[in-house]
């Protein structure tokens, strides 16, 4: 089972208290971009196994949008972070790099 | 003027603890910076309640004041009090960034009660309710079972729990399941 701790409330989430909302830090194109960028904000998304970036809300919570660092392969989190941001923060890019040294997800490592 | 009345009208039910419609209450939705020194006292000034910090409540009554988010609190006071309540917030926080909105009617309000509450509560919500982890003061926004659902302690085995209007009859079924005679797990 997967528990998230919400940045906003500070709960220990489990699953059925939240909902996916698929990959964290997509760059919007958007006018002015050139056709495969827009295609590729769309539709090309990662499927990584190992370190991924995910969105989460806490929908029967407090309803926040927050950011998750987890292990697609053993479940892993490595840590949550509120939706304010562009990026990983560094607490959460060295807290993978403690646990899965070398990795690299998107243009992140 | 017709008379309002609440979802389940006081129905009650007694199992391993009791269940009871609580009736109206008054209830309004404050939206803000709740680090604002004008929305504190807007909120404090119509409950006469400290400041919730985060996931906590104070409530005493009818009255109080619980923390949902970072930007949401949930006002409590009595029913007929509520328009003349929200006109008095409305009044504090004019000019200031927020949303205040009578939700009385959009609510249901249960009181889960006796030695098993806290068993009542942890069978329907996936929520830590040793008492190390939940007191009195703390308040919750969870799920109950299919529906959301907020819940806070008002003394050491009775429960308040909150739920949308129109979800009362599932909530109060679910609760009475959870309460069957004979269904104590023994756990907390």
């Amino acid at each position: 089972m997967l528990i998230l701790n919400c940045p906003y409330c500070g709960v220990d989430a489990e699953e059925s208290e939240l909902s996916a909302g698929g990959e964290a830090h997509i760059k919007r194109h958007g006018p002015g971009s050139s056709e495969d960028e827009f295609h590729d904000y769309l539709f090309t998304r990662e499927n990584p196994k190992g370190v991924h970036f995910e969105r989460w809300r806490h929908s029967n919570g407090c309803g926040k949008w927050f950011h998750a660092a987890r292990c697609t392969n053993t479940l892993e989190v490595f840590g949550t972070y509120p939706a304010q941001t562009t990026e990983p923060p560094k607490q959460i890019r060295d807290a993978i790099t403690a646990k899965r040294p070398g990795w690299s997800w998107r243009e992140f490592s | 003027m017709s008379k309002p009345i609440s979802a389940l009208n006081h129905a009650s039910y007694d199992g391993i603890a009791r269940i009871e419609e609580c009736g109206l209450q008054g209830m309004i939705t404050l939206r803000g910076d709740l680090s604002d020194k004008v929305v504190i006292k807007a909120a404090t000034a119509a409950t006469g309640q400290k400041m919730p910090g985060q996931r906590e409540a104070n409530v005493e009554g009818e009255t109080g004041l619980c923390w949902m988010s970072p930007d949401e609190l949930l006002v409590l006071v009595p029913y007929a009090e509520v328009e003349a309540k929200l006109a008095e917030i409305n009044k504090a926080l004019d000019g200031t960034h927020s949303l205040a909105v009578n939700v009385s009617d959009a609510r249901a309000v249960f009181r889960v009660s006796g030695p098993y509450a806290r068993e009542v509560m942890g069978k329907v919500s996936p929520v830590d309710l040793s008492k190390e982890a939940f007191q009195p003061g703390q308040i919750r926004r969870s799920r109950l079972a299919q529906v959301a659902g907020a819940f806070w302690m008002d003394g050491a085995d009775t429960f308040r729990v909150v739920c949308f209007r129109s979800a009362a009859d599932y909530a109060f079924k679910l609760l009475k399941v959870a309460a069957q005679p004979g269904s104590e797990v023994g756990v907390y």
